[in-house]
């Protein structure tokens, strides 16, 4: 088992390597673009763009320039923004951190609760008319675009009815760090976590009850039925145990895909600054620094949580373990 | 002074309604199980063998699937009982294992504890008990080293082995009946001999009915004691392993036998084969079933022939051929070389 | 998200049902047999077609340019004459706000947004950006998946290594960092990007559709190399190989129609996902270009209007969740239809 997983972070960092030496190609190298200019973001004057060249070494061959960026991203953390008033970018994403960890882990308790609730329920009842109503529910959740779902739960909270006793509970848009106050933590976080989840209860529902009903079929499943084991234990214990196998990969996947930025939607929506947002308003402000930033960290992220994902499985298959 | 019926099917009819019509794949089977006896079931695929014993332990939970008849079990027809009544039964008075030991097993626990699962379900013992429980079981099966094996998972043996591990698993409650459907069809010819000659020893030593489902003459020539073969969900002939094999009456039964090669024959050129295909399960013939592969089929096979009992009491089958008649084609189609040589 | 691809586990092997039917055959007929699926069948192409009417609509209907401004139009509603954009909007009521829906369909239908085009005529043609993105990328991603997969599979050994590293790299990548990346970089190229010989503009469609297919290549790869795989191992290549036929050949006549069943499976649900990624970004403002719409940038557009106007908000989604909800339940649809395994086992 330990070779396995010291393989599989080698690998992780051969792959870490090779994200940020793409990440910088495309940034860097695009043909017909001045990258100072394009770093300076908007108006810059002369000044400016000699000075980041100098600071870039922008005019160094290629190993120096990619061996200078590595450094000021991951090792002296100061890659600066020039749009944004020299902020330090590294550090910028470390304190947009908690926000978007608090957001991703509330909605990943709440869809993985539901989500294996939705699909041993549809699975159970396959034959009566909820299961496919319990499906239905989850693909539109599926098929709903997630920031839209937000712009309409701002609209309902927000607009017409907040003074009614439903939402006047609701904060104004924004995030309320856990440590300032809790109760306003939670309570903003309420709707977006509600939005966020919605998409992925409907995904891994039917991911889940698909298996379930597959796994059915399965020999070993006939095998506890003819030990003479409650149905019930057949179906937590066998059934569902097999089923999560999936699942669980699949969740890793997701949710490490969210922390690094994909819950970005969400939080431009719902007005939380979290990492997603912070690449988004790099987006509109063309904040190139920024953005490649957000990009390798997010990257780095999920291929570490692949990983993770990865040794997680092996554990959950006996099967995959080498011997 | 003759031993207690066990198990009694009366009459089982089971159907399966699919998008392309009804399937009727056992059509009045009827059979019976005394203690330590063994039965075994021949049949190709498609014969309804398994399908009859899935419904005996009622684990078809198609709800297309309908049943007739009757499953008398120790004096309380299976087919009305409850499901948790019918659950109590199974795994505990009567065990099953199947035809793919690779498959069968749950592959993410370990063996140790699927087997201490199936004791705890009938049994009030702690998991220490049950799990030495299984580690006895294991040897008992003749798998070395079992202190170690029994917390290895399945994958870790070999299609042999873990067939051993099924056969503990089931025998780990002491059932009256063990049904083994198809349990060697998928190892290798020795392994086979091995898994056969351990069941033979498992049902001395405890004294197990057995119901061998197998589509292989050779393998219940040395176990069974009393035959039924199957066709099309039918039983076409029934009887004393003796008598089915030394004084078959069906010619199906003749063409499986000739099917084998043998080491007390001369050797044939080409072993004989059983020429056509079984018939559609969805629209089978109102008369014999076979006929259409009957090469002595004659006009009264139109008409559905009853199993009955005609050369002894014990030996049935369902063929309208004459008693005279039929020894005389019998050598013929069990061994027409013989006929070619003599010639 | 992406995922909703990774879920499909393709195991279609057209294995007939019935000895001697054409497997093709069957499944179009379990699939015509499944009602639902072919109601969300009709519901999609009702979609497609009335979003390619909307130069009619437009033109006929409405009687509008919805590409134009018209904050000093004005327009018919029960017979009086009022102005598009009407006054007393905002907290102060010094603002001015579009006019609302009206329900009627040759005056602003669904309303006006901020600046004063007709929101209904607007919904249409998003939807045909939206459909055409979709539907393109969806395809070009799926050809070239399939492409690079034969390739892989057909070949083995390292030119499989390596390009199954090289679809890992992308696939590493988070689906929406890579396509926002891409698509900043590449709208800085005000004037165009320089293809060789093309110029490609940089608001022309194909720059969305583009990217968009480029990021979900892996997800199709994948299952489409598995299948290529266990295909080349079978019997009947082997056959083929044996009696002489060329490498070309052997891809073309033996491996790809055994694969396509495996494309088919995904295609909608491909489309789907699509559909849903050009919408991120067209609101993200780093899809769909001005002066083009698509139901994503109506969204974007109505963020000002969400407590005001709703509709400009709710609209477009509402055309994005049928569309998808529409292709999701058909994709579902076109999966059991080419899984024979759906079907009881009778065993012997």
């Amino acid at each position: 088992m330990l070779t396995f997983i010291v393989r599989r972070l080698l690998w992780t960092v051969l792959v870490m390597f090779v994200i940020t030496v793409v990440v910088f190609i495309i940034f860097f190298k695009t043909p017909g673009v001045d990258p100072a200019r394009a770093i300076a973001g908007r108006s810059p004057n002369p000044q400016t763009l000699a000075e980041i060249r100098a600071q870039l070494g922008l005019n160094r061959p290629f190993p120096i320039e990619y061996g200078i960026m590595m450094k000021k991203l991951f090792i002296t953390r100061d890659l600066v923004s020039y749009s944004n008033q020299g902020v330090r970018v590294v550090q910028e994403i470390f304190a947009a951190t908690p926000a978007t960890l608090s957001l991703v882990f509330g909605a990943a308790v709440l869809w993985v609760v539901l989500a294996i609730a939705v699909g041993i329920a549809a699975a159970l009842l396959k034959g009566t008319i909820f299961d496919p109503l319990l499906m239905v529910v989850a693909l539109i959740g599926v098929s709903a675009p997630v920031f839209w779902v937000g712009q309409l739960a701002n609209m309902i909270s927000q607009g017409g009815l907040h003074g009614t006793f439903l939402f006047s509970w609701v904060p104004p848009l924004g995030y309320t760090p856990f440590t300032q106050s809790p109760a306003l933590w939670f309570k903003g976080l309420v709707l977006p976590w509600i939005t966020l989840s919605l998409l992925y209860i409907g995904f891994y529902g039917r991911v889940l009850r698909a298996n379930l009903i597959e796994t059915q079929n399965e020999d070993f499943i006939r095998t506890a039925r003819a030990k003479g084991l409650t149905e019930r234990r057949v179906l937590m214990r066998h059934n569902v145990r097999t089923s999560m196998i999936t699942f669980v990969s699949l969740f890793g996947l997701d949710f490490g895909a969210l922390v690094a930025g994909g819950a970005l939607l969400t939080e431009v929506v719902f007005g939380i600054h979290g990492v997603g947002f912070l690449t988004y308003q790099a987006l509109t402000n063309l904040d190139l620094p920024t953005i490649m930033a957000t990009t390798v960290y997010g990257a780095f992220f999920i291929v570490l949580v692949n990983a993770l994902v990865d040794i997680g499985y092996a554990w959950l298959d006996p099967r995959v373990r080498p011997t | 002074m003759t031993a207690e019926t066990l198990l009694e099917v009366r009459d089982l009819k089971v159907s399966f309604r699919t998008e392309d019509g009804l399937i009727q794949a056992v059509d009045g089977v009827s059979l019976s199980l005394s203690e330590g006896e063994t039965l075994g079931i021949v049949g190709e695929s498609g014969s309804g063998k398994s399908v009859t014993m899935m419904s005996v332990m009622r684990l078809i939970n198609d709800p297309n699937a309908h049943f007739e008849g009757e499953v008398v079990y120790k004096g309380r027809d299976l087919m009305k009982l409850t499901r948790d009544q019918m659950r109590k039964i199974r795994g505990s008075g009567i065990a099953m294992i199947f035809q793919d030991p690779m498959t069968s097993l749950n592959p993410v626990y370990r063996i140790g504890w699927q087997i201490a699962e199936q004791i705890q379900a009938h049994e009030q013992i702690s998991k220490r008990a049950a799990r030495a429980r299984a580690v006895e079981l294991l040897t008992a099966v003749g798998i070395p080293h079992a202190a170690e094996r029994v917390d290895n998972y399945p994958h870790q043996f070999s299609g042999g082995m873990r067939q051993r591990v099924m056969i503990a698993m089931a025998i780990s409650c002491n059932p009256d009946i063990l049904i083994a459907d198809e349990p060697t069809t998928a190892l290798d010819v020795t392994i086979q001999a091995q898994i056969l000659s351990l069941i033979r020893k498992l049902k001395n030593d405890f004294g197990t009915a057995v119901v061998l489902i197998t589509h292989d003459m050779g393998v219940v020539a040395d176990l069974a004691d009393k035959i039924a073969v199957m066709y099309a969900g039918r039983i076409v002939e029934q009887g004393d392993r003796r008598d089915v094999f030394y004084d078959a009456q069906h010619p199906y039964t003749w063409g499986l036998l000739g099917s084998i090669a043998r080491l007390d024959r001369p050797k044939p050129r080409r072993l004989s084969t059983i020429p056509g295909l079984p018939p559609s399960l969805l629209r089978l013939p109102p008369g014999c079933a076979f006929g259409d592969r009957c090469a002595h089929r004659f006009d009264r096979c139109d008409e559905r022939p009853a199993l009955l009992a005609k050369v002894g009491d014990g030996h049935l089958d369902a063929c309208h051929l004459d008693i005279e008649k039929k020894k005389e084609l019998r050598e013929t189609t069990i061994h027409p070389e013989l006929i070619e040589e003599a010639k | 998200m992406a995922t909703l691809l990774e879920q499909v586990e393709v195991d279609t092997e057209l294995r007939p049902a019935i000895a001697g039917r054409n497997p093709w055959a069957l499944a179009a007929r379990r699939l015509w047999r499944n009602r639902i699926a072919m109601a969300s069948l009709v519901l999609f192409l009702l979609i497609v077609v009335l979003c390619l009417a909307a130069p009619l609509y437009a033109h006929d209907v409405a009687h509008v340019n919805p590409f134009v401004p018209n904050l000093n139009g004005h327009t018919v509603v029960g017979g009086k004459v009022v102005p598009v954009m009407q006054r007393g909007g905002g907290a102060l009521r010094l603002g001015e706000t579009p006019i609302g829906p009206t329900w009627d369909l040759s005056h602003y239908f669904l309303g006006g947004d901020s600046t004063g085009r007709d929101v209904a005529a607007l919904l249409l043609y998003g939807g045909r950006s939206s459909l055409l993105i979709g539907i393109g990328s969806a395809v070009l991603c799926s050809i070239a998946a399939t492409v690079v997969a034969l390739i892989a599979g057909f070949f083995g050994g390292t030119t499989d290594a390596l390009l199954s590293r090289l679809m890992d790299v992308i696939w590493a990548f988070p689906v929406y960092l890579l396509a926002i990346s891409i698509s900043t970089e590449l709208l800085t190229h005000t004037s165009g990007i320089q293809i060789g010989p093309l110029n490609v503009s940089a608001t022309s469609l194909w720059v969305p559709t583009v990217i968009i297919a480029f990021i979900y290549v892996p997800y199709v790869y994948r299952p489409v190399r598995g299948q290529v795989l266990s295909v080349v191992n079978k019997e009947f290549v082997e056959a083929a190989i044996s009696q002489g036929a060329s490498n070309l050949r052997l891809i073309f006549s033996e491996i790809l129609p055994n694969v396509v069943s495996t494309v088919i499976v995904l295609l909608p649900l491909m489309i789907a996902t699509t559909i849903l990624t050009e919408a991120a970004l067209s609101f993200l403002s780093i899809g769909v270009q001005p002066p083009n719409v698509s139901w994503g940038t109506i969204i974007q557009d109505g963020t000002d209007l969400v407590y005001s106007r709703p509709w400009v908000t709710i609209a477009p989604g509402l055309m994005i969740l049928l569309t998808v909800l529409s292709l999701n339940v058909l994709g579902d649809g076109v999966r059991d239809a080419l899984d024979p395994r759906a079907k009881l086992r009778v065993e012997g």
